[in-house]
């Protein structure tokens, strides 16, 4: 033991000691315990944590609203903004209007999902299918939907269409994109060991490819999910009669600041629990992915 | 189990014509490659190569990388046809990778069977994954198998399909040192069962040794050398008549072997 290299470490000085030094005796060696990772430090939940930052914003809120420094004018402070929730559903508006908006959302997702996939699957699959669709959407992809809300209103009027129209539309390209992706990307080892395998032309598309493009697919779901959401809140400002964005033009109309936070809360809830359906689905089609680490 | 179905790979330049199978008369020899030339641009990895490979027989062919060995094994798996010349193999082949290339979507018995005509058949990829030893792995998705077992999973998806040639192209070099003499052993034990011919495609010589019939040394796009083993199985890696074909080996392979020569 008579020539340790040894790394000391003490208060407010490091030094290293090279191996050839004469060693101090071992008394005078400065060691370091390494202490384990207490678990009690952690008694606080993590969900609980977490949820002390949007907490003390809302107290905040409060807090500016009682003593006048936000005018209700401005924003209804959180105290109105419940109140008015519970007498909205309460006479059961908000429901009706939740409603109307999510079956809008997901007829548009439906018909733009639709089209988005049937396209991409078309153009992954078939050099004929990618000359002939893919420079089209890379194109038109660049173009806001929102953007087409005049043209849809000329073409569709200012019923139920166009607000559906609108998200087809905007759900329609990042579900193209991201499938179409999905399938260009499919490991070519294992298309290789499928041709090894004699798999069939369809056997190779059902077995290989699409369930390889499968979690691209899935991301693509997440983004359209999100654009539906978004070109909802653009339809529903044409002149609806129905749904969240109709309340909230109506409250507008009126300077009911509590009634559009409401909305504005609803159309947040909405997001988060599509988003937890698409999180669901993950779940279940793709557990076999080594790099789920998710219960 | 002799490969009585053939078939022809190709005659022409660059393209290759579609296959036609062909019947044949004589016991024919499982592979047959003639001629055989592959150009990558201008680099010529095969040069008029002469292959035969007999029903049954265990050739292993070795080689530096980049010697063209795999290219070979991907033109006898009908992967490539970009080729020269003349090959006929049988048409029940399979292939195992040096990576398993499990479907990483699909069970691990269900991978077995993949490709197979008809529903897919559990108690057959369970009877093939026993032979392999892992029948109780049947259930699991490939994530979570370790390299060893997914090895196995990829040797008994090959042998489910009861080929006539089976075409191994490194199978045990991503292995750690105690499960490749594992698996090794199992090749060796399943080729005694099934009889099919094997092409191993290795860079290590004793494995070639301790397992092939005869060994081909791939060197510049040709067959620089060919040993026949003759060696009682199982064989002893500490036979001096085993270090003595392997020393003769290294040397055809232009590494200069000494007492503890190893490839």
């Amino acid at each position: 033991m008579s020539s340790i290299a040894t790394i000391t470490i003490a208060p407010g000085a490091v030094e290293r000691r090279p191996a050839d030094q004469t060693a101090k005796p071992d008394d005078l060696l400065a060691r370091q315990r390494i202490e384990p990772v207490s678990t009690a430090r952690h008694r606080v939940p993590r969900w609980l944590r977490r949820l002390s930052g949007p907490v003390l914003l809302v107290l905040l809120w409060h807090v500016a609203s009682q003593t006048g420094v936000l005018p209700s004018e401005v924003l209804a402070g959180p105290t109105t903004v419940i109140g008015s929730a519970a007498k909205l559903v309460d006479n059961g508006e908000l429901q009706d209007a939740m409603l109307i908006s999510l079956s809008r959302a997901l007829a548009g997702l439906a018909i733009g999902g639709s089209i988005g996939v049937t396209l991409a699957v078309v153009a992954g699959l078939f050099r004929l299918g990618e000359d002939m669709v893919d420079a089209t959407m890379q194109m038109l992809r660049t173009v806001p939907a929102v953007a087409l809300i005049p043209l849809l209103i000329i073409w569709f009027g200012i019923g139920e269409a166009p607000k559906i129209a609108l998200i087809a539309l905007g759900t329609a390209f990042p579900l193209y994109l991201n499938v179409y992706a999905g399938i260009r990307n499919v490991d070519s080892t294992l298309i290789e060991a499928g041709r090894t395998l004699d798999l069939s032309r369809s056997a190779m598309i059902r077995h290989v490819v699409l369930p390889g493009a499968l979690p691209s697919a899935l991301v693509g779901l997440r983004y359209s999910l999100g654009i539906a959401w978004l070109a909802l809140v653009f339809g529903e400002q044409i002149n609806a009669t129905a749904g969240i964005g109709y309340l909230m033009a109506t409250a507008r109309e009126m300077f009911q600041t509590d009634v559009i936070v409401v909305c504005l809360v609803v159309y947040a809830l909405l997001g988060l629990g599509v988003d937890f359906t698409v999180r669901t689905l993950e779940r279940v089609f793709l557990a076999w992915r080594p790099a789920f680490s998710g219960t | 189990m002799a490969a009585s179905l053939q078939r022809n790979l190709n005659v022409g330049e660059a393209v290759a014509p579609p296959l036609t199978p062909k019947r044949s008369k004589a016991p024919l020899p499982a592979v047959r490659v003639r001629g055989l030339t592959r150009r990558f641009g201008e680099r010529e990895v095969l040069k008029s190569l002469d292959v035969d490979i007999a029903p049954g027989e265990f050739v292993a062919l070795l080689g530096a990388s980049g010697c063209g060995k795999s290219t070979l094994l991907r033109i006898l798996a009908d992967l490539d046809r970009e080729i020269v010349g003349e090959v006929e193999v049988p048409v029940r082949r399979a292939v195992a990778f040096q990576a398993p290339r499990l479907m990483p979507w699909k069970k691990v018995w269900r991978n077995v069977v993949l490709g197979l005509p008809g529903r897919p058949d559990r108690a057959r990829a369970l009877a093939a994954l026993d032979e392999v030893g892992i029948g109780h792995r049947a259930d699991v998705w490939p994530k979570v198998l370790s390299g060893g077992e997914a090895q196995r999973t990829s040797l008994a998806r090959a042998l489910v399909r009861e080929p006539d040639l089976l075409l191994l192209d490194e199978p045990f070099a991503a292995l750690d040192a105690l499960t490749r003499i594992k698996a090794q052993d199992l090749v060796a034990e399943l080729w005694q069962r099934h009889g099919c011919a094997i092409l191993l495609v290795t860079h290590d010589v004793e494995e070639a040794v301790l397992l092939a019939d005869r060994v081909l040394v791939m060197k510049d796009g040709v067959i620089a050398h060919e040993e026949r083993i003759d060696l009682e199985r199982p064989r002893d890696v500490a036979d001096p008549v085993f270090a003595r074909i392997r020393g003769s080996l290294l040397d055809s392979l232009g590494v200069r072997h000494g007492t503890h020569g190893n490839a």
